[in-house]
């Protein structure tokens, strides 16, 4: 199949690649760019294990066909560390035990991410809101929607 | 709450961050999905339209010709395997119905049952190839409910196959009922005629899925000196081996399991699917091929645990269970091997039951073969009795936790195999219920109501081995076999360091290769803290040991005059001889060489768990909701080693039984087609379906492990089913006894009784 050149900015980079217009972009990501950190869990948008931060908001990478990434700002887990420095909801939810087998974390986080982004300082029913898109199996959610909470307590303490 | 003076224990009972953490929540962890050698080929599986039919004819030649198709795979491609049972952890498989559950050989016996499989150069050009794969068949009638398979006319899944009784001789008659075995002592029969009050119910439960969210995937290569190198999400990496090598007619030796990190199991991934077709598939084209499932996959051809059918009466008398009679059918699935045994072993457990006979039936159906699911067989038994005894109570106008406190097992008394609990924590976790803030808030408001629940799990031993490296600077690496699925790593490298008495960061542990690590068995059955953890120690002793005996030729004493305190070797006869354990490190290479311990060990005393729960639920009666309002989860942990862990396996627990109880089933129609193999079909709990799970570790330690651990994965399922059941009778007054109790069922029933 014929495949289409494709320019996006890719956690911070500019990034060109050629895809399958049938690709989604969970595959593209993960297949053409070695890019694994955002899983399939469902591939049909109904588990969250694939999202990833599409310019500014956050939907289910493999609901996304990689061509509508032309010129679109991506942020997939892997660019949520500044460097070698964890973002604090990744360090949150290593000290608040907030995974278990961890194949749902990437997704939680950077949909956490784009929680907090747009609003600081959500509550506890905010959170689970938000995050209802997000299946975890492990941990019963408890441990993640109080990492979250305290990773935005943390966020407000720094500004 | 701890029930003995604790140990001054320096690390165990702490919360580390785990040594896997950073990679995990970077997305820099590599799973089974993310592995990808260069010159990677993709298969994919054609499965069964048909819950039932003869396979007349496939017809592979024109899928062989599509473009970028490199194999095609059907059953004449697997060695005809032996009709023997092998076991693996929890369960056993019978090997030529696993080569056969693997690749259909005559039959289909379910929907999405796995017929033939091809390699191609894309997944896109895999999956068009396998739906050109022609297959005639023949229809046959399905049977889908446990009990419609047990009448004598039903239609037969194996017209061969003949009802084993108490494991022995075997019905004259062909049978969908694979065993059936019974559990027996005293006289019910008189014993229920001298209760006071008698419950007699029936109960039913659906068949449910795991749930991980990480589908099965797997990568082969099959190498051209014929060593097979598997790549795979497992719990049991050895147990892969042992069945692939089984199925494929290999050494043991010749078969190299990588497990990479796994997305969650609970015993679904004990067994094997995909690693035998992408290893043939690999062998026809001299390239790596990955098989990995999809979601729909999942639901049809993988797990589920059994749907159950449950009769019981229960007699009290003068406060007490005096006796119960109960008749138990599990669905097997496509092939023997329900947890029904396990059931029925478990379920009277947490009590003391001097009258009792329990019919065990393990039935097969056209359904998928079931595999472990976090305590097998346990939460629908659980669900049974723990209804009748809270039906019971209510009628007798008991209160349902000092019942419970009063009728409680205890060290000494038998479980209806005969066995003896040793010490255990049984009646402490009713106790600490009673005592909870949970307990002893009123809960008021209409529809409103309270249940409680208890439930039992064994938790296993089995066999595992360590190998532990000091290095040079004092830091050891932990090699271990047993498959980290949610923490394990750090509880072992917590053991190793409170043994060495050294800081946790200077343990790395390694999850190890089956080439690289003496055998494990599965991780499951909550024995990994446990039963690796007592090799973990043995090999810090061994080490400690070591360390001790070099101590003594440096400084000219015996063995026995040499101290191991905080971590520092002392002189007893001369207290400035002294080395701190990095000292030793340093000096391995002239005292003798590297220091290394290890252990290979059958892990006994596992210490079974109990669990005792408390829900508070509101039942919308006309949309037919149950909201969890709050849910306090007492267990019996023995000793907690990471404690934040162990509050994260209770609070995953009740919210798959949380699932279980209100909304998940395997729903299929009438010719046996499932029809909600997805996540928005088959219904899991969200962060909105639930409140933060209070958990109250209650710490009995096991007499059988060294920091007294018990396993604390499983249990924790066990009692939510029936809890929410008899809250909703609390809020309802009507009891539900067939799962799930969904909002359509609680309309439906309401409305009957209205
Ligand atoms: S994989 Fe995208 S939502 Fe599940
Ligand atoms: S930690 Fe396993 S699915 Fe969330």
């Amino acid at each position: 199949m014929r495949r289409t050149h494709v320019s996006t900015r890719l956690n911070g980079d500019n990034v060109d690649f050629l895809c399958e217009p049938r690709q989604s972009l969970l595959e593209v990501l993960r297949d053409n760019l070695g890019l694994t950190g955002s899983k399939e869990g469902c591939n049909n948008g109904n588990c969250g294990a694939c999202s990833v931060i599409l310019n500014g908001r956050v939907v289910n990478s493999c609901c996304v066909l990689a061509v509508e990434t032309e010129g679109a700002e991506v942020t997939t887990i892997e660019g949520i560390a500044e460097g070698d420095r964890l973002h604090p909801l990744q360090q949150v939810f290593l000290e608040e035990a907030a995974l278990q087998c961890g194949i749902c974390t990437p997704g939680f986080i950077v949909a956490s991410k784009a929680l907090l982004d747009k609003e600081p300082h959500p509550d506890e029913a905010r959170v689970r809101h938000w995050l209802a898109n997000n299946l975890c199996r492990c941990t019963g959610y408890d441990k993640i929607v109080r990492a979250v909470l305290k990773a935005s307590d943390q966020m407000e303490a720094k500004v | 709450m701890t029930t003995v003076e604790r140990p001054d224990y320096k690390i165990i009972g702490t919360s580390p961050i785990r040594p896997d953490g950073a990679e995990k929540v970077t997305g820099a962890a590599r799973y089974a999905a993310d592995f990808k050698p260069a010159g990677l080929l993709y298969g994919a599986i054609l499965r069964s339209p048909h819950a039932h039919a003869r396979v007349i004819k496939i017809d592979t030649s024109e899928a062989a010709k599509m473009p970028g198709v490199m194999a095609v795979a059907t059953h004449t491609d697997l060695p005809a395997a032996a009709d023997k049972v092998e076991a693996i952890g929890e369960s056993a498989v019978n090997l030529k119905e696993l080569s056969s559950n693997i690749l259909a050989h005559d039959k289909v016996l379910y929907h999405g049952h796995a017929v033939a499989a091809v390699a191609a150069r894309s997944h896109f050009e895999a999956e068009a190839a396998a739906r050109a794969i022609k297959v005639e068949y023949e229809l046959l009638p399905p049977v889908l409910d446990v009990r419609d398979a047990m009448r004598e006319d039903a239609p037969l899944l194996d017209e061969n196959r003949h009802t084993k009784v108490m494991g022995g001789q075997t019905s004259d008659k062909p049978s969908n009922i694979a065993s059936h075995n019974r559990f027996e002592d005293g006289d019910v029969e008189k014993a229920l005629a001298e209760s006071d009050h008698v419950v007699d119910r029936e109960y039913r439960t659906r068949m449910v899925h795991q749930g991980y969210i990480e589908p099965h995937s797997s990568t082969a290569m099959w190498n051209s000196d014929d060593t097979i190198q598997i790549y795979t999400s497992t719990q049991g990496a050895f147990g892969v081996r042992s069945l692939t090598s089984q199925v494929l007619a290999v050494p043991l030796s010749s078969i190299r399991v990588t497990p990479l990190e796994i997305g969650g199991g609970f015993g679904g991934k004990t067994v094997i699917y995909l690693d035998p077709v992408a290893a043939v598939l690999s062998r026809k084209t001299g390239k790596p091929v990955k098989i990995s499932m999809n979601r729909t996959d999942v639901f049809e051809a993988t797990g589920p645990t059994s749907g159950s059918y449950i009769h019981i009466k229960l007699g009290i008398k003068d406060g007490k269970i005096h006796a119960v009679d109960a008749t138990m059918a599990y669905e097997a699935g496509a092939f023997p091997g329900s947890p029904v045994g396990a059931g029925a072993m478990t379920m009277l457990s947490p009590y003391d039951v001097p009258n009792f006979r329990l019919n065990a039936y393990d039935v097969v159906v056209n359904k998928p073969k079931v595999a472990a699911y976090r305590a097998p067989g346990a939460p629908a038994a659980a669900f049974a009795i723990e209804q009748a005894i809270d039906e019971a109570c209510k009628a007798l106008k008991l209160d349902v936790l000092n019942f419970r406190d009063s009728n409680s097992s205890r060290e000494g008394v038998k479980m209806v195999n005969g066995v003896a609990h040793p010490r255990i924590g049984a009646e402490e976790t009713v106790q600490a219920a009673l005592a909870s803030d949970h307990w002893k808030s009123p809960i008021e408001g209409p529809n409103r109501g309270r249940g409680v629940a208890s439930g039992f799990w064994f938790n296993a031993g089995m066999q595992s081995s360590v190998i532990a490296g000091v290095n040079p600077d004092g830091t050891v690496n932990l090699i271990e076999g047993s498959t980290d699925i949610g923490g394990t790593r750090a509880s072992l490298a917590m053991q190793l360091a409170e043994t060495l008495q050294i800081p946790f960061e200077d343990v790395r542990p390694v999850v190890a290769d089956t080439d690289s690590i003496p055998h494990n068995d599965v991780t499951g059955g909550s024995r990994v803290t446990f039963a690796t953890g007592l090799a973990t120690y043995e090999a810090g002793m061994n080490i400690r040991k070591q360390m001790a005996e070099r101590a003594a030729k440096l400084w000219n004493c015996s063995e026995d005059d040499v101290d191991y305190i905080d971590g520092e070797l002392h002189c007893k006869k001369d207290s400035t001889k002294t080395l701190t354990f990095k000292e030793m490190a340093a000096q391995q290479a002239r005292t003798g060489g590297p220091i290394t311990g290890s252990a290979s060990l059958v892990a006994r005393g596992a210490g079974g768990a109990f669990a005792t729960h408390i829900v508070d639920v509101e039942v919308d009666p006309e949309t037919g909701k149950v909201e969890i309002l709050r849910y306090t989860a007492v267990q019996d942990v023995g000793t907690a080693i990471h404690r934040a862990y162990v509050e994260g396996q209770i609070q995953g627990g009740v919210v798959q039984g949380i699932g279980w109880a209100l909304n998940e089933e395997y729903f299929y129609d009438e010719e046996g087609h499932l029809r909600n193999s997805s996540f928005l079909d088959y219904r899991m709990p969200t962060t909105l379906d639930v409140p933060y799970i209070e958990t109250i570790v209650v710490e009995v330690p096991n007499p059988g492990h060294p920091y007294g651990v018990r396993g604390v994965g499983e249990v924790p399922i066990v009692p939510p089913l029936a809890a929410i059941a008899n809250a909703i009778e609390d809020a309802t007054g009507h009891r539900f006894t067939e799962l799930p109790i969904s909002p359509r069922r609680v309309v439906e029933e309401l409305n009957q009784l209205s």
